[in-house]
């Protein structure tokens, strides 16, 4: 009788343990905590198990939309001192039956960031083995960054050359006008010497009768 | 008929230059003013160069050019730009990249035995000639070398041809430092991870293979094409970036030394400022001073192998930049009693400098790098360890990694042997030697996305290399632009902004051949060989020139009216001897190493089997064809344009009715004041008199 009763009570354990140990829809769970979080990391025991069992209850709830899942789902096994382990999920409906690999892989994927935050982690420090993480979306910019400050080079760049080209241009104007007004200032002090023939011949000039070649007045 | 007496007569200038005859004159002058004294004297070697003193302004006229400020020469505003612009010149991507590559793999500390005895030997004498020289004579290189000796025309001419070749693909590296500047400034840098491929599997193959990078900088940056025949076409990104770096260039290019002068402020202080900063920083990163020690370990067994001391001699030669006529240029510019000795021996000294700071500030860096890679790799294995054999974690440390391997091995070996531990090796790493563009886009970038603040850090970087690129490029364009005025290539009409302006976009439009899918090998041809065995050509003419046919005499005269003492022993020794025979070793050297080796370049091709090391592959045999014309033809232009000229002068003297050709003196070009005007206006008068 006690026999009975004793195998009664270590028998569901020990079929658990049969369950996942031998099962082909288990994954392999292995955490590197200290890695993770160096010296805040905390140690790992029978709570923290605890808490995983629950959250992969949670995981299961929201990608099966049954309310029915409990911790008593989660079965776990082959735990090592690495930090790794195996677990398998049963059915609600049946103890003995477990739920098929693709779905709890579907489930985990889904829910895999909140179940690294539970735990403080990363997609590197979490690992489950076989389920690959999930590859975040690319940045994708309206405007390449890059475009943006080859903008302002470029815009800096043409507003130098065009300074630089007006302050040209504009010397060289102010240059000839001092010029044409020094040629204009000299019509008053008759200066022979400093004047060229060019210069001469856009105004009236001097008209200086001691060298003139005119010969009106000596006609013979 | 009295026009003739007219000109004849002395207009009070002291100069007694006839300007009539090209050749013959009636004063006979002596470089010193009186005649040779003794036979020591007409034994010193001199070839013939009759009519040189016709071509150049005696020391009377250069003082009254300086006192009165005539001539329209452009002027430095002040000391210290000129001082800058020949320290940009000097200082270039070389000095942080190429040389700390030689000194790590050449022995560390000892390199710098050999480094600075040929600084001392062959790079201090080169720059005092070609200061001395240009400010003597007033002209840049095509000028200095016609008026020494017209067939020496060919000096300037390869100057001109080298400082273009070399202009092209240096801004073409300048607009690769520019897109890298441009993508800094964001976060995550773009190279510090692997894109994702298109169906959002898994990351793109090729950067999974290599790392990202390296597929940023060969795939992203330069989409290079497997090999140098396939040309890829043209690169849309990099057009712009080549467009932007010619477009700055101009700007400060615009008007010559007049706003290269401000620029200079800028470009050539900032590199220094950006490699303190980086020094702080290196030093505080962890492996920074293995970095160091490794660099300076010296080994001085390195000295007995010649290798070391060519690659020596032939870094200082281009670290200074000689023989592209730019630093002639600039020193024309100066005051004429401008201490030239002085000068040289400070940009020497500070170029020296700035080359072991920068590689001390890289090599702090670069031990870094191979710190955090070594921690990954031992990572890594100790990883592999734990997880193969489920050992709780802080089980292995780097500490004692060694002997739990050696104990793991020794019970269960065969486990060990499938997992394929990777040995980790500081050593090795550290002397993962790069050198050029793999130092500063692949390795240095990858050490500054391992830095916290990472896209600052990586924007310091880029603008250090754009400075010291844009400074150097000063010099390139000088050493372009002035031979093509004094060639009269341009009309004179043309103010100097059209002609920087042309210049600079004929550049850019040749320049896009480096812009395609194979521009990366394109740019390591013109390196090797345009860049190279020219130059050393041209120096070593530029000796001979200077000491043989202008005469070193008359050059030692010249030195004492500028800077008031004779040059010493030091000077004379190695201007006459040591530094022609050290050009002269380095170039046979370089030449038989070409001339024997069989010549390959190394290609980024993702279909070979080695991926993602380079693979070496030998150039199609039109290439051939390129490096004559890249190597050859400003080498024989040295030669050839004597030749040309020769012929002719002989074809000239069969036809002596030939129109009498443009005067080649002085008093008939340099126009000193008012003696133009003058003339005209008092031959007008002379005329109305005597008629």
């Amino acid at each position: 009788m006690l026999a009975g009763v004793l195998l009664l009570i270590f028998l569901p354990p020990l079929v658990a343990k049969d369950l996942c140990k031998d099962s082909q829809d288990g994954f392999k769970v292995r955490l590197s905590i200290k890695t993770g979080l160096g010296d805040d990391a905390y140690e790992w025991n029978e709570s923290e198990m605890f808490l995983f069992r629950s959250t992969l209850a949670y995981a299961m709830r929201k990608h099966s939309n049954q309310d029915t899942y409990t911790i008593d789902n989660i079965l776990v096994c082959n735990d090592t001192q690495r930090v790794s382990f195996v677990f398998v999920v049963t059915s609600t409906d049946d103890p003995d039956q477990l739920i098929p690999k693709e779905q709890v892989e579907l489930a985990v994927r889904q829910n895999k960031h909140r179940i690294n935050n539970a735990f403080l982690l990363s997609d590197m420090t979490l690992e489950f083995m076989g389920i690959p993480p999930t590859l975040s979306a690319p940045i994708i910019y309206d405007t390449e960054p890059w475009l943006i400050v080859f903008g302002v080079v470029i815009g800096a760049v043409a507003v130098g050359i065009v300074a630089l080209l007006m302050s040209t241009v504009s010397k060289k104007r102010r240059a000839k006008e001092k010029a044409a007004g020094l040629s204009e200032e000299d019509e008053g002090i008759v200066k022979e010497n400093g004047t060229a023939l060019s210069s001469l011949g856009r105004k009236e000039g001097v008209y200086n009768q001691a060298f003139s070649n005119d010969d009106r007045f000596t006609k013979l | 008929m009295t026009s003739d007496a007219v000109r004849e007569r002395d207009w009070g200038t002291p100069s007694s230059h006839n300007s009539e005859a090209p050749c013959c004159q009636h004063h006979q002058r002596f470089p010193h003013g009186y005649p040779p004294q003794g036979p020591q004297e007409i034994m010193k070697l001199k070839l013939p160069n009759p009519g040189l003193e016709d071509r150049i302004l005696n020391h009377d006229e250069l003082e009254r050019l300086e006192v009165e400020e005539a001539g329209d020469r452009p002027k430095w505003d002040n000391k210290a730009q000129y001082m800058l612009t020949c320290v940009g010149f000097c200082v270039g991507l070389g000095n942080v990249w190429r040389f700390p590559y030689l000194c790590q793999s050449h022995g560390g500390g000892a390199f710098m035995i050999p480094f600075l005895i040929l600084l001392v030997f062959e790079g201090i004498p080169l720059l005092h000639l070609e200061f001395a020289i240009g400010q003597r004579l007033r002209k840049g290189s095509v000028g200095v070398w016609r008026t020494i000796n017209p067939y020496m025309l060919g000096v300037g001419i390869a100057s001109m041809c080298v400082s273009f070749l070399v202009s092209l693909y240096y801004n073409t590296i300048i607009a690769w430092v520019m897109w890298y500047f441009f993508n800094s400034f964001q976060e995550p840098l773009p190279w510090s991870q692997c894109p994702i491929n298109a169906n959002r599997t898994g990351l793109v193959s090729e950067c999974e293979r290599s790392s990202p990078v390296d597929y940023f900088w060969y795939r992203e940056t330069l989409n290079t094409s497997a090999a140098i025949d396939d040309m890829g076409g043209l690169q849309w990104w990099m057009i712009l970036c080549l467009i932007s770096a010619w477009g700055v260039l101009y700007v400060c290019c615009i008007r010559g030394i007049e706003t290269t002068g401000k620029a200079v402020y800028v470009t050539s202080t900032l590199p220094y400022v950006v490699l303190t900063i980086f020094l702080i920083r290196g030093l505080t990163l962890k492996g920074s001073f293995d970095g160091i020690k490794f660099l300076f370990t010296p080994d001085l067994n390195e000295l007995a192998n010649p290798t070391t001391w060519l690659d020596a001699g032939a870094q200082v030669f281009y670290s200074f930049s000689l023989a592209f006529g730019g630093l002639i240029s600039f020193s024309s510019y100066n005051s004429v009693h401008n201490n030239c000795e002085q000068d040289a021996v400070i940009i020497s000294i500070i170029n020296a400098f700035t080359s072991i700071y920068a590689a001390t500030v890289i090599y702090s860096i670069i031990g870094f790098r191979a710190t955090e890679r070594f921690d990954d790799c031992l990572s890594g294995n100790i990883l592999t360890l734990l997880n193969t054999f489920d050992l709780p974690e802080g089980n292995i440390t780097e500490s004692n990694y060694q002997e739990v391997l050696h104990s793991l091995n020794s019970t269960n070996s065969d486990i060990i042997s499938n997992l394929n531990l990777k040995t980790c090796d500081l050593n090795s790493f550290l002397s993962e030697g790069v050198e050029g563009t793999g130092l500063a886009f692949i390795v240095f970038t990858e050490a500054i996305t391992k830095m916290p603040l990472s896209p600052l850090w990586s924007v310091l970087f880029f603008v250090m290399l754009f400075c010291l690129g844009l400074s150097s490029m000063f010099g390139n364009i000088e050493g372009v632009l002035v031979p093509l005025q004094d060639l009269k290539v341009f009309p004179k009409s043309w103010p100097k902004e059209v002609i920087s302006g042309v210049t600079c976009l004929v550049c850019c439009l040749v320049g896009l051949i480096f812009v395609q899918g194979s521009g990366n090998y394109w740019l390591a041809l013109f390196d090797s060989f345009a860049g190279s065995i020219p130059l050393l050509i041209i120096a070593f003419s530029e000796m001979i020139g200077v000491v043989y046919v202008y005469g070193i005499d008359r050059f030692n005269e010249d030195l004492i009216f500028m800077i008031g003492h004779k040059p010493n022993i030091f000077w004379q020794a190695t201007w006459r001897v040591i530094s022609p025979l050290i050009m002269l070793a380095i170039f046979i050297f370089y030449f038989s190493t070409i001339v024997t080796k069989e010549i390959f370049y190394i290609a980024w091709d993702p279909e070979s089997e080695n991926f993602p090391t380079l693979e070496k592959k030998p150039y199609p045999s039109w290439i051939y064809v390129i490096i004559f014309l890249l190597a050859g033809v400003p080498s024989l232009s040295v030669p050839g344009t004597a030749v040309f000229r020769a012929i002719r002068e002989y074809c000239c003297k069969k036809h002596p009715s030939a129109p009498v050709q443009e005067i080649d003196s002085v008093s008939y070009k340099v126009h000193i004041q008012d003696v133009e005007p003058k003339s005209q206006k008092s031959q007008k008068s002379d005329q109305k008199l005597y008629t």
